[in-house]
C-alpha cells in the first residue's frame, strides 16, 4: 500500500462544529452505505439466530420439564436477580460454537447490576445436559471469573449443575481445579463471592458454595455433598439419604455451610440481593449528564465494507461512539494509518487507537508506543479499534526497522497498566492483532463485530503462500507443478482459513467476549468502562527495554 | 358581638365555619380528638383544644367535655356544625347555661324536631302534610297497623338522630319485628335512644327540602328548595337547587309548609325542612335544626353566606324583609372514600393526593357568576380513619344553566387526581352524565334503578404506563450505568416483567425497550412517545394519550383522560409470608368489634354468626364458614381491628 495517502474524508479539527468534534462525511443515502448496511444486517440476522440457540438452552422439552418442576431457567434467575430495567451484558454467548457441544456451553455469564453494584454473574443452565460442565463451560466460567478478579466485581454463582460431563472429564478435571482456587483468590483480594444454590452442587461442585463468602441454599432443592448415597454406601457402607448428606436444611442448621436457608428460588434471589446490598460496595455517583454522540449509532451498520481490503475511516466510527462526537486527535499528521486521540465515552475518559489504512508502518508503531505511554502517565483507559492487515512488509520497511518499531508497539501494549478494551471491527491479521491488543494481550474486554476476521494472514494470502512454497518445492524436485491440484488446494485452504477467521468460530473458542451489534458498541464499552473503573489500575511496572 | 367562636365539630364543616369567621374577624377555636391532631381544621384554628378519649362518644359527642373546652379556650360562642351534637337540645342548653352564645335554634325547637314522632304530630297540627306512622316499642299487631293505615313497604326509622342511621326498608310484615329490633339497637348505640317508628315507604319519590332562615324578630326566609333525591343507603350523594322536576304548585306548597313548620316551633337560625315529593303528593319527613351538608348550593344560587347569617342572627341582627333572588343553578356532589361496587363499603387509609382541577373557590361562593367550589375537610396526605364519616370533599358547580353545570362538574371530577383510597368518583361522574339525570328524572331510587358502573378503564394500558414510569425512575436513580439504555440486553431472552394488584386483580406487564421502540406483550398497538417518572405518553391506535403517574408508599396511581387506576406494585421477590391458618376468619374491613356471639372452644354450625363487626355505620356479621370448633378467638367487644386481621379460627373436625 502506498505511503502517505491522506487519512481521508474526516478531520477532527474545527470545521464549523464544536471544537474537537468530528465532522462526518458518511453519505448515508449512497449505494455504498446501503450495501454495507444490508450486508451487516444479514450478518446480524445470523448472529441473532446463534444467540437464540444459546437462549433456547436444552430445548423446549427440557425447558418445559424444568418449569414443571417449579424451577426457573438460568436467564430467568438472572433477570430476577438484576435491578429492574438495568442493563445486562452477557459474555461469551457463542461459547462452544462450532464444537460438538451446544452453543452457549451450558452456562450463562455476564455483567449486571444488583442493588446498584456491578457484579459478574455465572449461572449454570440445568436444561442443557443437567448443567454439566464440558471443556467450553470451563473456559467460559474461568473467563468470567478472570473478569471478576481483574475488575474487582463481586461474583455471584447461581448454581445448579450435575458436575462434570464425564465423557470429557480428562479435559475438565485437572484444569477445572482453578475454579476453586480462583474463588478463594477473589475472596482474598477482597472481591466478594456469593453462591446461590438452586439444585445439585455435588462432588467438586460442592466447593463452589464451599469456597464462597456467602452461601444461600434453596430448601428441599439444594443438594451439596462430596458424595451421594450410592458412593457413600460403596465407600463406607453407610446408609444415608440426600437430605441428610447435603440438604439445604442440614447445611443451614447442622454443617453451617449455608448462611441462609431460602424458602424457594425467588426467596434465594431475594436473599442474594440483600447480601449484595449489604456488601457496602456502592460506587461514588457518576459524572452526571452525558452527551450522546452527534451522529446516529444506527449508521455504524454502513461503515465497514464487506471486502476488508477496502479501507474505511475509523473517525466515522469514533464519531458514533464517543460523547458529543468530540475527539482530540494526537499526531493527526504523523503516521496517518493509525488514528490516536482522546475522548470520553459515557463520561469515562479514554484514549483511542484505531487503524485507518489497515497497514501499520514504522511511524504508526512509534506513534502508538508514544500514545500508550501518555495514557499510562494520565491513567486513561485505552480503546483499540482494530482493522489491521498487520505490519508492513518488504525490503524498504524491513530495512527501515519495522520489526524494531512493531516490537516497540507490542512492548508498550504488553506492559501498559491502564485498562484496555478492544473491538475488532474488521481485519485483525498478523502481528497487527498483537500490537492492537488482541486476545493474547489480555485486554479487560474484547468484542468483535460480525464483520471481523482474525487470522495470521488473509485467506487468499495464506493460500497464495502455500502455493508459492509448494511450487518452489516441486521445482526443486524437478517436478511439474500440478496447476489443477494447486487451484483445488488454494480453494480449500482459502475456505478453511476464511471459516476459521470468522467471528462466530473465534467467539466459540473464547477468543473474544462476544460478537456484538455495532450499534451496541457504545453501550457495551460504556458498561465495560464502568466495570473496569471499580479496580484501581495496578501500579505501573514500567516497560521492557525499547529497542531504538 | 361574637368575639371568639368554637366549632364543636371537625372536618370540612369546621373549616367552612372558620372561613366565615376569618372574613368577619372572629377568632376561632377548634376541638379535636387525638386521631385528628394533624387534621386541617385544627391547623386552621386560632386555638385548639384536645378532647381526651378515643371513641367519638368520649370526644366530639361528649357535650360536657366540649363545653369545658369552649370555656377553657375563652370562646364566647359555639357553632355545632352538623352531625355530632348539632341537634342535641341538652348540649344547646349546656352551652347557653355556660353563658355562651349558641349558634342555632333554641333548645326547645331542637327538642321539638329531635323526636321525629313528636315532630310529625306537631307538624300535622300546624297544617304541614305528613305520612301516617306506627311507633315502637309497641305491640305489633295487624290491627294496629291497619288502624294506622300502614301499607307495605314501610320504612323503619330511628326517632332520634338522622343521616339514615338505623333505617330499614321492610317489604314483608314478617320481617317487621326483626327490622325494628335491629334498628332500635343501632339507634340506641348511635343516639342513646332506641325508639323507632315505621311509616309507608314512598317509592319513586323525590327528596326535596327547603332552606329556612329565621331571625329573632319574626322574619322567616325561605331560600328555595334543594333536591337531594340521589341517595345511597338513605344518604345524599348529589344535591342541587333548584329542583329540576317539581311544578310551581308543588314548589309553592313546599315553601309554604316550610314556613308553617318553622313558625310553629318559633324557629330561629338556619334550618331545613325535608319533604318527600311524589307527583303532587308532599309529605313532611323531618326538620333539621342546623346547617345542612348541602348548604353550598343554596349559597351559590342565592348569593348568601349561611354561616354568616347564622352568626348574625345569633347576635340578634334583623334580616331584611325579603330574601335575595336566586340566580342560576348549582349542583353539589359528595365525594366519599367508599367502594360503590362493594356495597358502598367505607375505605380507610392515607389519602395520598386530592387534586381537583379548576377550583375557583374554597368554602365560599365562586367570585364570578359561575364556577367550581370545593369544601373539603382533608388535604393530600390526610389519613382517613374508621371512626368518622368517610366524606372527602364536596364539589359544587354553579352556573346559569343546569346541563352546563352538570358537564362542568363531571369534567372536574373526571380529571381529579385522587390517590390512596377507592372513592365514588366514577359513580358521581356517571350520574352527572346520565341521560335520566340530565332530564331531571331523579328520585330516591335513582342509584338502584340505573346501572351506573362506568366502563372499566383498559387496566393493562395503565399498568404499562406505570411500569414505564417506574423504569424511567429506576434509570434516573441508578447509581451505576444509569446512562445506558433501559433494560439493555445484548442477548435478549425475556421482557422486563412487572406485576401489580389492580382493580380487577393481578395484572402483569411485560415490556422491552429496544432501539426499535417499545414492545409490550398483549398491547401490540401501543407505541411509546416518551416516558418520565411522572408522565408517560403512549400512542394507542394512532392516538396519543398522556398518563400521569404518581408513586406513593405502597401504590402507584395513574391518571389519564380515559380514567384513573390505582395499582399496588407487587414485589418480584416477595418475602415468604407466614400462612394464615386454614379456617381463619378475617376482618372484611377495618372496624370495631361490637359483640362476640360465641366463646372459644364452642362448637359452631356453618353460617352461625361468630361476631358482629361495626364499620362506619353498618353492622357486619362474621359467620362460621363451616361447622367446627372455635379454636381461637382473638378479639373482644370494643376492639378495633384492621382489614385482614384474624378474628377467630374455626377448626373443622378432621
Amino acid at each position: 500500500m502506498p505511503r502517505g495517502e491522506a487519512a481521508g474524508a474526516v478531520t477532527a479539527t474545527g470545521r464549523g462544529g464544536a471544537v474537537g468534534a468530528i465532522e462526518s462525511r458518511l453519505d448515508t443515502a449512497g449505494a455504498e452505505y446501503q450495501a454495507r448496511r444490508a450486508a451487516m444486517l444479514a450478518k446480524l440476522g445470523e448472529l441473532a439466530a446463534e444467540h437464540a440457540k444459546a437462549v433456547a438452552g436444552g430445548g423446549e422439552k427440557y425447558v418445559e420439564r424444568h418449569h414443571r418442576r417449579g424451577k426457573l431457567l438460568a436467564r430467568e434467575r438472572i433477570e430476577l436477580l438484576l435491578d429492574p430495567d438495568s442493563p445486562f451484558l452477557e459474555l461469551s454467548p457463542l461459547a462452544a460454537w462450532g464444537t460438538d457441544f451446544p452453543v452457549g456451553a451450558s452456562v450463562v455469564t455476564g455483567i449486571g447490576v444488583v442493588e446498584g453494584v456491578e457484579c459478574v454473574i455465572i449461572a449454570s443452565d440445568p436444561t442443557v445436559r443437567g448443567g454439566a460442565s464440558n471443556p467450553w463451560t470451563l473456559r467460559k466460567t474461568l473467563r468470567a471469573m478472570d473478569i471478576a478478579l481483574e475488575n474487582r466485581l463481586p461474583l455471584v454463582n447461581l448454581v445448579e449443575s450435575g458436575g462434570a460431563d464425564l465423557q470429557t472429564q480428562k479435559e475438565i478435571f485437572i484444569p477445572g481445579g482453578r475454579i476453586f482456587r480462583d474463588l478463594t483468590r477473589l475472596s482474598a483480594a477482597g472481591v466478594p463471592t456469593i453462591a446461590l444454590v438452586f439444585g445439585n452442587s455435588t462432588a467438586g461442585g460442592a466447593y463452589i458454595p464451599g469456597m464462597s463468602d456467602h452461601v444461600v441454599m434453596v430448601k428441599e432443592r439444594a443438594k451439596v455433598f462430596l458424595a451421594g448415597p450410592p458412593l457413600v454406601k460403596v465407600a463406607t457402607g453407610e446408609d444415608a439419604d440426600d437430605e441428610s448428606l447435603g440438604g439445604a436444611e442440614m447445611h443451614a442448621r447442622v454443617s453451617g455451610l449455608a448462611d441462609h436457608l431460602a424458602a424457594d428460588e425467588h426467596d434465594a434471589l431475594r436473599i442474594g440481593r440483600r447480601v449484595i446490598a449489604r456488601l457496602n460496595l456502592r460506587k461514588a455517583p457518576g459524572t452526571g449528564s452525558v452527551r450522546p454522540p452527534r451522529f446516529d449509532e444506527e449508521e455504524l451498520l454502513g461503515i465497514v465494507p464487506e471486502d476488508l481490503k477496502v479501507p474505511f475511516d475509523p473517525r466515522e466510527v469514533i464519531a458514533r461512539l464517543v460523547d458529543a462526537s468530540e475527539f482530540d486527535e494526537v499526531k493527526p499528521l504523523y503516521g496517518p494509518s493509525l488514528v490516536t486521540g482522546w475522548a470520553t465515552l459515557h463520561g469515562h475518559p479514554i484514549g483511542v487507537l484505531a487503524n485507518a489504512q489497515g497497514v501499520l508502518f514504522s511511524e504508526e508503531a512509534q506513534k502508538a508506543a508514544q500514545f500508550i505511554q501518555l495514557a499510562n502517565r494520565s491513567g486513561t483507559p485505552l480503546l483499540f479499534l482494530q482493522n489491521t492487515t498487520g505490519y508492513m512488509v518488504g525490503k524498504e520497511y524491513e530495512q527501515g526497522g519495522i520489526i524494531k518499531h512493531g516490537a516497540m508497539m507490542i512492548n508498550a501494549v504488553s506492559n501498559s497498566a491502564v485498562p484496555h478494551l478492544t473491538v475488532v471491527m474488521g481485519a485483525s491479521y498478523g502481528a497487527g492483532n498483537y500490537g492492537m491488543c488482541g486476545r493474547a494481550y489480555d485486554p479487560r474486554f474484547l468484542f468483535s463485530w460480525p464483520s471481523a476476521k482474525s487470522a495470521v494472514m488473509g485467506p487468499a494470502q495464506l493460500a497464495g503462500v502455500l502455493s508459492i512454497v509448494g511450487r518452489a518445492a516441486a521445482e526443486a524436485r524437478g517436478q511439474t507443478y500440478d496447476e489443477q491440484a494447486d487451484a483445488a488446494m488454494r480453494q480449500m485452504v482459502e475456505a478453511q482459513i476464511e471459516a476459521e477467521s470468522l467471528p462466530f468460530f473465534l467467539s466459540g473458542r473464547l477468543y473474544d467476549d462476544g460478537v456484538i451489534d455495532p450499534r451496541d458498541t457504545r453501550t457495551v464499552l460504556g458498561l465495560c468502562l464502568s466495570a473496569t473503573g471499580g479496580a484501581p489500575s495496578p501500579a505501573r511496572t514500567g516497560f521492557g527495554v525499547f529497542r531504538m | 358581638m361574637i368575639r371568639r367562636l368554637m366549632v364543636a365539630n371537625r372536618g370540612e364543616i369546621a373549616r367552612r365555619v372558620f372561613r366565615t369567621c376569618r372574613e368577619l374577624g372572629v377568632e376561632t377555636v377548634a376541638v379535636f380528638a387525638g386521631d385528628d391532631a394533624d387534621a386541617p381544621h385544627v391547623a386552621e384554628a386560632d386555638h385548639a383544644v384536645r378532647l381526651h378519649g378515643d371513641r367519638p362518644a368520649e370526644t366530639y359527642l361528649d357535650g360536657a367535655a366540649v363545653v369545658v373546652a369552649a370555656l377553657r379556650a375563652g370562646a364566647d360562642a359555639v357553632h355545632p356544625g352538623y352531625g355530632f351534637l348539632s341537634e342535641n337540645a341538652a348540649f344547646a342548653r349546656a352551652v347557653l347555661d355556660a353563658g355562651l352564645t349558641w349558634v342555632g335554634p333554641g333548645p326547645d325547637a331542637i327538642a321539638a324536631m329531635g323526636a321525629k314522632i313528636e315532630a310529625k304530630r306537631l307538624m300535622a297540627g300546624a297544617g304541614v302534610p305528613v305520612l301516617p306512622s306506627l311507633t315502637f316499642p309497641a305491640a305489633v299487631s295487624e290491627a294496629e297497623e291497619d288502624a294506622r293505615g300502614l301499607t307495605y313497604p314501610v320504612l323503619v326509622k330511628a326517632s332520634a338522630g338522622g343521616g339514615g342511621r338505623g333505617m330499614r326498608v321492610v317489604r314483608d310484615p314478617d320481617e317487621l319485628a326483626g327490622a325494628v329490633q335491629a334498628a332500635g339497637r343501632e339507634a340506641l348505640a348511635a343516639f342513646g335512644d332506641g325508639t323507632v317508628f315505621a311509616e309507608p315507604l314512598l317509592e319513586h319519590a323525590r327528596h326535596v327540602e327547603v332552606q329556612i332562615v329565621a331571625d329573632r324578630h319574626g322574619t322567616v326566609w325561605t331560600l328555595g328548595e334543594r333536591e337531594c333525591s340521589i341517595q345511597r343507603r338513605h344518604q345524599k350523594v348529589v344535591e342541587e337547587t333548584p329542583s329540576p322536576g317539581i311544578s310551581e304548585r308543588v314548589r309553592a306548597t313546599l315553601l309554604d309548609a316550610a314556613v308553617r313548620a318553622a313558625t310553629a316551633i318559633g324557629y330561629v337560625g338556619a334550618g331545613t325542612v325535608e319533604f318527600l315529593v311524589a307527583g303532587d303528593t308532599v309529605a313532611f319527613l323531618e326538620m333539621n335544626t342546623r346547617l345542612q351538608v348541602e348548604h353550598p348550593v343554596t349559597e351559590c344560587v342565592y348569593g348568601v353566606d349561611l354561616v354568616r347569617l347564622q352568626l348574625e342572627i345569633a347576635e340578634g341582627v334583623r334580616l331584611p324583609a325579603a330574601p335575595p333572588a336566586p340566580s342560576g343553578h348549582a349542583i353539589e356532589v359528595r365525594l366519599y372514600a367508599e367502594d360503590p361496587a362493594r356495597d358502598w363499603r367505607p375505605q380507610s387509609g392515607t389519602l395520598h393526593l386530592l387534586e381537583i382541577p379548576g377550583v375557583d373557590a374554597r368554602f365560599g361562593r365562586p367570585p364570578l357568576e359561575r364556577g367550581l367550589r370545593l369544601d373539603s375537610g382533608v388535604e393530600s396526605g390526610s389519613v382517613i380513619g374508621v371512626r368518622y364519616d368517610p366524606m372527602l370533599a364536596k364539589v359544587i358547580a354553579w352556573g346559569p344553566e343546569r346541563a352546563a353545570v352538570a358537564r362542568r362538574l363531571a369534567g372536574a371530577l373526571a380529571r381529579a387526581r385522587i390517590h390512596g383510597l377507592t372513592t365514588n368518583r366514577d359513580l358521581l361522574v356517571s350520574v352527572l352524565r346520565h341521560d335520566a339525570f340530565l332530564a331531571g328524572d331523579t328520585d330516591t331510587g335513582f342509584l338502584t334503578r340505573h346501572d351506573l358502573t362506568a366502563p372499566p378503564p383498559r387496566v393493562p394500558l395503565f399498568a404499562l404506563a406505570a411500569a414505564l414510569a417506574a423504569a424511567a425512575a429506576n434509570r434516573a436513580a441508578a447509581p451505576v450505568l444509569g446512562g445506558l439504555p433501559s433494560g439493555w440486553r445484548n442477548v435478549p431472552s425475556q421482557p422486563q416483567r412487572v406485576a401489580f394488584d389492580g382493580p380487577a386483580g393481578r395484572v402483569e406487564v411485560a415490556y422491552r425497550l429496544t432501539r426499535d421502540g417499545l414492545s409490550a406483550e398483549g398491547l401490540p398497538d401501543v407505541r411509546l412517545v416518551s416516558a418520565a417518572p411522572d408522565l408517560v405518553v403512549l400512542e394507542v391506535d394512532g392516538v396519543q394519550a398522556r398518563f400521569t403517574v404518581a408513586s406513593h408508599p405502597g401504590e402507584v396511581d395513574v391518571d389519564a383522560p380515559q380514567g384513573s387506576v390505582r395499582l399496588v406494585p407487587l414485589p418480584r421477590l416477595p418475602e415468604p409470608v407466614a400462612r394464615v391458618a386454614p379456617g381463619s376468619l378475617l376482618a372484611p374491613m377495618p372496624g370495631t368489634v361490637l359483640r362476640v356471639e360465641v366463646a372459644a372452644g364452642a362448637r359452631v354450625a356453618a353460617g352461625q354468626p361468630i361476631l358482629i363487626l361495626e364499620a362506619m355505620k353498618m353492622e357486619h356479621s362474621v359467620r362460621a364458614p363451616a361447622t367446627g370448633v372455635v379454636s381461637a378467638l382473638n378479639v373482644a367487644p370494643g376492639r378495633q381491628v384492621e382489614a385482614g386481621a384474624v378474628l377467630a379460627v374455626i377448626e373443622e373436625p378432621a
